[in-house]
């Protein structure tokens, strides 16, 4: 199977976003092995700051993995090695002298099921911070209002901090883990189906979310929902069995495929 | 309909048979507990609290044993709970792929088959003898702790391997290493379960008599240990010394001496299992 | 801060090698006062030697009168515990209702939690009174009344396990047996406890290691004359009894009485590692069936 290469030049003449600047992240002819098992083969794509990028494809397509190579989260996957090369601001993050924790704090992760710590609400949006020594208890509190009316749920939750995360709504747990990611000041967020366990208005709420986040944040998501995709992103991504077969602006993905397994799956050929 | 009626008996009469024996244990248990209570609830003074023991049962008392008991209590925690949980932790969270975390994991299932009186004769040798510790309250909780050792790493990997890794994961995207993960998140969800293994495990050494003995607890002590490198007693000893009389009165000393000791056991018991279902019906992530 | 990772990583290691550090250590104190010990008595002696008596003037080192005493006391353990145990397994898994099982297990559990101790007593002056009654001519020291006793005491082992094991049997071969209309008494004995047999027999064996290993029941009330008999109603002595009686008299250290213990110690070693490593090559080999 063929994998379509964008290259950078051609890549960004399709692509919505800064064009003067340079791309925040670049993955260049990344493989990916699990063991024996190449799942992500020869991808390269450039993907430019304060923008939203989905990667769409159906299940088990690599999107997914593709998304825990940018923070490094397959490390600690059994039989897990690649080739390749993958930047954030110009630096190989697989590069020996990298430090996967500071890496971490750069580049945060918002996960498929809501996974707040059993711990309170303040205790959450602060635990970034905690770990790196961080206890001025002004600086905390300063940055637990900040981030979660960042993430809309400061006026939800603004009298009950010291109560248990555990006690939140789906919806106001993973706004919570939105909040938690945002406290250690990343450039890079990246959301793992992050809408797909909660219902149609906590959806929303979050897809609001992202587009005011995308101002400040590059934003990375991985979703199944193909509208979703449309909804929110300015480019999109379109991976087929560990290949990346398209790579462009969404409205044209959407409304003009070049590539005919693009256009079958977003008119649900296959899925 | 001959067989099958002999079937229907069968089964019915089973189940009778059933229920006999399950509340067998329990009902000898029933008639045992009275049996010492009306014993020994007499016996249960001020006097027999606060004094040490004598030659006539009648002046005996059993506070060296207690505060005997008291400290192997202590020193005995001291040691197991730090080492025990460690243990737990590295194997756990650490030593999972490599060879010698197996042999330590078939070393401490193979030692918590070990009868308890072996660990007396080691700890008589290794601590009595080549650490010169004598027949210390220090010698004697060091063998206790070895003795509790593997139930205290059990209950912490059981309590670790029940954290879901989500909070692993959501800790490492934050960029928490991996020794700020463990002791920030998995240890204090793992508390509950920890905490109440380490209750039982300390509530069966204060029940121990065979392995102190062997480390030269002493069956007459009259002074209350003040330091780890006393002689001490402890009160399953001092029943143990009592029992081994032929005198009546000295029966009835022991009885109450074994109120004391299982008022102690079940209430241990009873604090561990409470909080195990109050932690239980927490870990519902 | 990596060298401090690393630094935790390998305390936290040194702290699981202290199971290691404990192994040899048992090996070694028990071996180096054995061969002290067999530098001075042949192994033939120890093993055919009708008679125990090194605190005596006239000594003898055979094994086999501690040997009898332990396997008589625990034979007539697993006697009582073996039929209840596994009857209230089989009960509790397949005739009691839930609340009820929910109820009785915790409460089975304390007859595990009591000290032994406390048995010991129980023993001595409940149970051997009044199998006087019964038994004409029982001896007030005996291997009967202990051996009971431990029976009582064991009975959680091996129908807790026993349950797991029942538990884990395949719930479609259940209901092949009720299917062809067999009743509860004939699934549990025809279908259910064979196929949990592993279980069930790993069980007897842990509760078999339990029984050898066990020191004070035995210790105050089955008496301390080492006899080789298999008569349950005189008073023997076993190899935990004899070890407490040595700590609790006078001998020196280094001396051939001393190192007795030792080798009493390492024959209940040796014994119980056996048993318990037999358990787990079968517990093995049950996991391996249900892979």
């Amino acid at each position: 199977m063929e994998s379509l290469s964008i290259s950078a030049t051609a890549g960004r003449k399709k692509l919505n976003g800064n064009q003067e600047m340079n791309p925040k992240l670049q993955a260049k002819k990344v493989d990916v092995f699990y063991g024996d098992n190449h799942v992500i083969k020869g991808v390269s794509m450039d993907i430019d700051p304060n923008t939203v990028t989905a990667f769409i494809g159906p299940s088990g397509c690599g999107k997914s993995t593709f998304l825990r190579l940018l923070n490094r989260m397959n490390d600690y996957i059994e039989g897990f090695s690649k080739r390749g090369h993958v930047l954030i601001d110009d630096e190989d993050i697989y590069d020996k002298k990298v430090r996967v924790e500071e890496l971490r704090k750069k580049v945060g992760m918002v996960f498929q099921k809501p996974n707040p710590f059993p711990k309170t609400i303040y205790e959450n949006v602060v635990y970034g911070l905690r770990i790196q020594g961080i206890s001025d208890k002004n600086v905390l509190d300063e940055t637990v209002e900040r981030c979660l009316q960042q993430a809309a749920l400061w006026d939800e939750v603004k009298d009950t901090l010291k109560k248990s995360a555990l006690a939140l709504s789906g919806g106001q747990q993973q706004r919570l883990c939105i909040a938690r990611t945002l406290a250690t000041a990343p450039s890079i967020v990246l959301m793992d189906e992050p809408a797909s366990a909660l219902d149609p208005i906590s959806t929303s709420k979050i897809e609001e979310l992202i587009y005011e986040l995308k101002q400040k944040y590059t934003i990375i998501i991985v979703t199944h929902n193909m509208q979703q995709a449309g909804r929110v992103s300015d480019n999109t991504a379109f991976f087929y069995m560990g290949d990346l077969v398209e790579y462009g602006a969404t409205k044209e993905i959407f409304t003009n495929p070049k590539q005919q397994r693009t256009q079958n799956y977003i008119t649900g050929r296959f899925g | 309909m001959n067989k099958l009626n002999r079937n229907r008996i069968v089964d019915s009469a089973f189940k009778w048979f059933g229920i006999a024996c399950t509340l067998f244990g329990l009902v000898m248990l029933g008639i045992f507990l009275f049996g010492i209570i009306r014993d020994g609830i007499g016996r249960i003074d001020w006097d027999f609290l606060v004094n040490g023991p004598s030659r006539r049962a009648q002046n005996a008392g059993i506070l060296p044993a207690m505060v005997g008991t008291l400290w192997v209590l202590g020193l005995t925690a001291i040691i197991a709970i730090p080492v025990g949980v460690s243990a737990g932790i590295y194997l756990e969270e650490y030593g999972k792929k490599n060879r010698l975390a197996s042999v330590i994991e078939v070393n401490i299932t193979n030692l918590a088959g070990v009868p308890s009186i072996i660990y007396g004769l080691l700890g008589l040798e290794i601590f009595g003898r080549v650490m010169g510790m004598g027949g210390s309250l220090l010698a004697g909780s060091c063998t206790l702790a070895l003795l509790i050792l593997p139930v205290i790493i059990v209950a912490t990997r059981e309590s670790v391997k029940a954290t879901p890794n989500t909070i692993r994961e959501a800790s490492y995207a934050l960029g928490a290493s991996k020794w700020q993960t463990v002791w920030r998140q998995v240890l204090p969800a793992a508390s509950g379960g920890i905490v109440t293994g380490v209750i039982l495990a300390l509530s069966r050494a204060i029940g121990e008599t065979a392995p102190l003995i062997v480390v030269g607890a002493l069956a007459y002590v009259d002074h209350v240990p003040a330091t780890p490198m006393d002689d001490f007693t402890v009160l399953p000893i001092q029943i143990f010394n009592w029992v081994s009389r032929p005198q009546q009165a000295f029966l009835v000393n022991a009885a109450a001496g074994i109120l004391i000791l299982l008022l102690i056991t079940f209430m241990m018991n009873g604090i561990a299992l409470y909080l195990r279902h109050r932690w239980q019906k927490k870990v519902k992530w | 801060m990596r060298k401090g990772e690393k630094l935790i990583e390998r305390l936290l290691l040194a702290a699981a090698a202290i199971s290691i550090l404990t192994t040899a250590g048992i090996i070694w104190v028990l071996l180096s006062e054995s061969i002290g010990f067999f530098s001075k008595v042949s192994i033939w002696d120890f093993l055919t030697d009708t008679q125990w008596t090194p605190l005596f003037a006239d000594k003898h080192f055979g094994i086999l009168p501690l040997l009898t005493g332990t396997l008589l006391t625990t034979v007539i353990a697993i006697v009582v515990a073996l039929p209840v145990g596994l009857t209230v397994a089989i009960y509790l898994n397949e005739y009691a209702p839930r609340r009820f099982r929910k109820v009785i297990k915790p409460l089975l559990e304390i007859l595990a939690a009591v000290p032994t101790v406390v048995y010991g007593y129980f023993a001595l002056t409940v149970v051997t009174p009044f199998l006087q009654k019964i038994i004409p001519g029982l001896s007030g020291f005996n291997a009967l009344s202990p051996g009971i006793v431990m029976g009582i005491m064991i009975i959680p082992l091996i129908s807790s396990l026993s349950e797991d094991a029942l538990y884990a049997v395949p719930k479609s071969l259940r209901e092949a047996s009720y299917g062809m209309g067999a009743t509860r008494f004939q699934t549990s004995f025809r279908v259910l406890v064979p196929a949990a047999s592993s279980g069930i027999i790993v069980s007897v064996i842990l509760a078999i290691s339990r029984a050898v290993g066990e020191t004070m029941i035995v210790a105050i009330a089955a008496g301390q004359q080492p006899r080789l008999t298999l008569d349950p109603t005189v008073p023997i002595e076993t190899i935990t009894t004899y070890i407490v009686q040595v700590s609790m008299g006078d001998v020196a250290r280094g001396t051939l009485e001393y190192q007795t213990i030792f080798a009493a110690g390492i024959t209940l070693f040796v014994f119980t590692l056996l048993l318990n490593n037999l358990s787990l090559r079968i517990k093995k080999r049950l996991r391996q069936k249900y892979e």
